[in-house]
């Protein structure tokens, strides 16, 4: 009987031992990365959201942005999207639309809308590590930057957070030499990236300030891009968020940058 | 002058007392009005005696507007001018001057789910070109753009209805305009220019002649384009049927200037390529058919575009464009034309470089662009700095320069006409 213990013992502890291998191996690099990336850019079928940007350069001189951004996912696998931005303030880029389609095998297509002489103009998808609209964001953080662009590793790992880095694997294509993500156990969303330049100096800092859970899933509601050099910082203050709307994937053209789709935008 | 800055200070008080009356946030006011006034004064760089010293003097209020309705929107866009370097201020909506410039003025609704309709004053604008246009024959403000007005001001605005179509395998888009509607062209009346006939230049105190096609529903013009994606790329065909859009040609009886008929079929394709954008056009220009023997009447052309644009340092754009306009029977052109008179050449080369700087937040933007003809030997540099000092409130520089070697070519027929010009923006 003391023998049938033994086993019985040895078995449960075994089995506990494998459960606690297979939790570890659930945390592998790759799949933080994936998880965190699914988490910031494709929770739900759709999303949107209003944006109030608040843009301060580094003398303290304030410029506001509002805008409306929608978000299609068109796959199950958390590659190819669609974005529509709709600027409503100030008044001189009101009804100004960027688009971006994201595609999986190629480049991604890119374009702006300027309502004063209806014009839709083509933009070239290599500047993404441009300023959006005058912000410490740049256009790639809209739409998120490709997983494979870059070589992850695990750090550390912390009682709350996932410490990743970061380097690109075609270097000479981005401002930075690599970057490190904090990303939170539980809800998968990367709570703070540091920028490192060249020498080894942190430039540029993102830092989540808010996040509230909108339709079950962890959301992000407050975050900035602070230029640490400068001074400089960028605040955007997410509301109206929602998820699964039921967005018609034909939004995503030409006709609705002419023509505001204003039912998917309120 | 002394006027325009009171009209100035007054439209600003105007507008700072009245925009909370406006209330811009609230959704439930029945119309919401955005807009800007703006000063813009100019002047010329060397003294022409066929014009004012001031290029441009004008106060501008922007009113703009927009309405939904259950299934359609209107919209309104209009501009009001106080202009003491014109000094007319009755209102001529073909052309907009005067005291009232509408803009823009129309109704868009979708009938079906696959088709829009826009009906009424609209600004318009397809094709690949920067500034460059075959195939959008869409009326076009040359005078705001020569005396540095904004931008925007280049497209003039289009009685129009304006049906697009939507289909799985091609876009469609069918543009009827039931009266001819000219560009707003250089004919001396805010810039001089060379005038062939007199061998001089012309100015206000002798305006061109004009004999516009002007009958509703038999001058009329009908644009076609239809488009579609290909991966990356977008094609587009294009054809339009009605009038050069500025004068091409004359009547000898009256020696006015004339609209000849005009037919265009073109092409388009724009893309990625080299980590930039590309663009191709082409376009055929089908004149009158008396064309070919009258030297009267503006000769059937050939045109193509090639362009390129990419971001080669931080938030510095490069645009570079080259267009040809080739005559074709250009032996007739020739034989056909007196002795003395100036002869074109067969193939009008033009080159242009864009160049924009964005700094300081995209606060400021640093502009110049340039267009040069190696077969014309002129050109024309256009140079613009803008700040902004908040977010409603934009300060602006500029100036256009126009050189080269013979007075009769096309861009130095304007070398009085180069100017400087500074300009204040308040948006609401």
């Amino acid at each position: 009987m003391n023998k049938l213990n033994n086993i019985i013992g040895l078995f449960l502890l075994t089995l506990a031992t494998a459960q606690y291998s297979v939790q570890a191996q659930t945390l592998d690099i790759s799949q933080i990365v994936k998880k965190a990336n699914h988490a910031v850019l494709y929770q739900g079928d759709d999303g949107k959201a209003k944006i109030d940007m608040k843009i301060i350069d580094g003398k303290g001189r304030e410029r506001n942005r509002q805008l409306t951004m929608i978000r299609k996912n068109l796959d199950d696998v958390d590659g190819a999207q669609k974005y529509y931005v709709y600027f409503s303030k100030p008044a001189d880029i009101k009804k100004m639309v960027f688009m971006t389609w994201k595609n999986r095998e190629r480049e991604d297509d890119r374009w702006l809308y300027l309502p004063a002489l209806d014009l839709v103009k083509r933009i070239a998808a290599s500047d993404e590590r441009t300023s959006f609209v005058g912000s410490h964001f740049f256009y790639e953080d809209v739409s998120g930057r490709d997983i494979d662009e870059d070589v992850h590793e695990l750090l550390e790992e912390t009682e709350k957070y996932y410490v990743t880095k970061s380097t690109p694997k075609t270097p000479n294509l981005v401002e930075f030499k690599y970057y490190k993500t904090w990303v939170d156990k539980q809800k998968f969303l990367p709570i703070k990236a540091e920028y490192f330049n060249d020498k080894e100096v942190i430039y540029r800092t993102y830092t989540v300030l808010d996040t509230q859970t909108i339709d079950s899933y962890a959301t992000v509601t407050q975050a900035q891009i602070e230029d640490n050099i400068s001074g400089g910082k960028t605040v955007l203050n997410y509301s109206s968020v929602k998820y699964n709307n039921d967005i018609p994937e034909k939004i995503f053209s030409e006709r609705y940058l002419r023509r505001a789709p204003k039912k998917y935008l309120r | 002058m002394k006027t325009l800055i009171i009209f100035s200070c007054l439209m600003i008080q105007f507008i700072s007392n009245s925009s909370t009356v406006m209330a811009m946030d609230s959704e439930e006011d029945f119309l919401e009005f955005n807009g800007n006034i703006e000063t813009r004064l100019g002047a010329r760089l060397k003294s022409d005696p066929h014009e004012d010293d001031m290029s441009i003097g004008e106060v501008r209020l922007q009113l703009e507007s927009e309405k939904d309705f259950d299934d359609f929107t209107i919209n309104m866009i209009t501009d009001f001018v106080a202009d003491p370097v014109l000094d007319e201020y009755q209102t001529k909506l073909n052309t907009g001057e005067g005291f009232m410039d509408l803009r823009q003025l129309n109704v868009v609704f979708s009938p079906t789910d696959n088709l829009d309709l826009k009906i009424g004053r609209q600004i318009l604008t397809w094709g690949t070109g920067d500034i460059i246009f075959i195939n959008d024959l869409f009326a076009k403000d040359w005078k705001a753009f020569l005396i540095g007005r904004d931008e925007e001001y280049l497209k003039a605005p289009s009685d129009a209805i304006k049906a697009s179509l939507f289909l799985d395998e091609l876009n469609v888009d069918i543009v009827y305009l039931p009266r001819f509607g000219s560009d707003r062209f250089i004919d001396g009346q805010r810039a001089s220019y060379y005038d062939r006939n007199s061998a001089s230049f012309a100015g206000k105190d002798s305006q061109l002649q004009v004999d516009k096609p002007d009958e509703w529903f038999e001058d009329d013009e009908l644009s076609l384009r239809f488009y579609q994606s290909f991966g990356a790329y977008e094609g587009a065909g294009y054809f339009y049927q009605g009038f050069w859009k500025s004068p091409a040609g004359q009547d000898i009886n009256t020696s006015k200037a004339t609209f000849p008929k005009l037919n265009v079929y073109g092409a388009s394709l724009r893309g990625p390529m080299m980590a930039g954008i590309a663009n191709i056009e082409v376009g055929y220009y089908k004149s009158e058919k008396s064309a070919k023997s009258n030297p009267f009447i503006r000769n059937d052309e050939f045109r193509l575009l090639m362009g390129f644009e990419k971001e080669v340092a931080n938030e510095l754009t490069l645009g570079l464009q080259y267009n040809l306009e080739r005559k074709l029977d250009y032996q007739q052109y020739k034989t056909s034309l007196p002795e003395a008179a100036i002869k074109d050449d067969e193939n009008k080369h033009l080159l242009s470089i864009r160049l924009t700087q964005l700094l300081m937040q995209q606060d400021m933007r640093l502009s110049l662009f340039n267009f040069y003809s190696p077969s014309e030997k002129d050109g024309y540099l256009r140079m613009n700095v803008s700040y902004k000092l908040s977010d409603t409130t934009k300060i602006e520089t500029g100036a256009n320069v126009f050189y080269g070697d013979k007075q009769y070519s096309f861009y130095n027929q304007f070398q009085n006409n180069s100017n400087v010009f500074a300009a204040m923006r308040f948006e609401f």
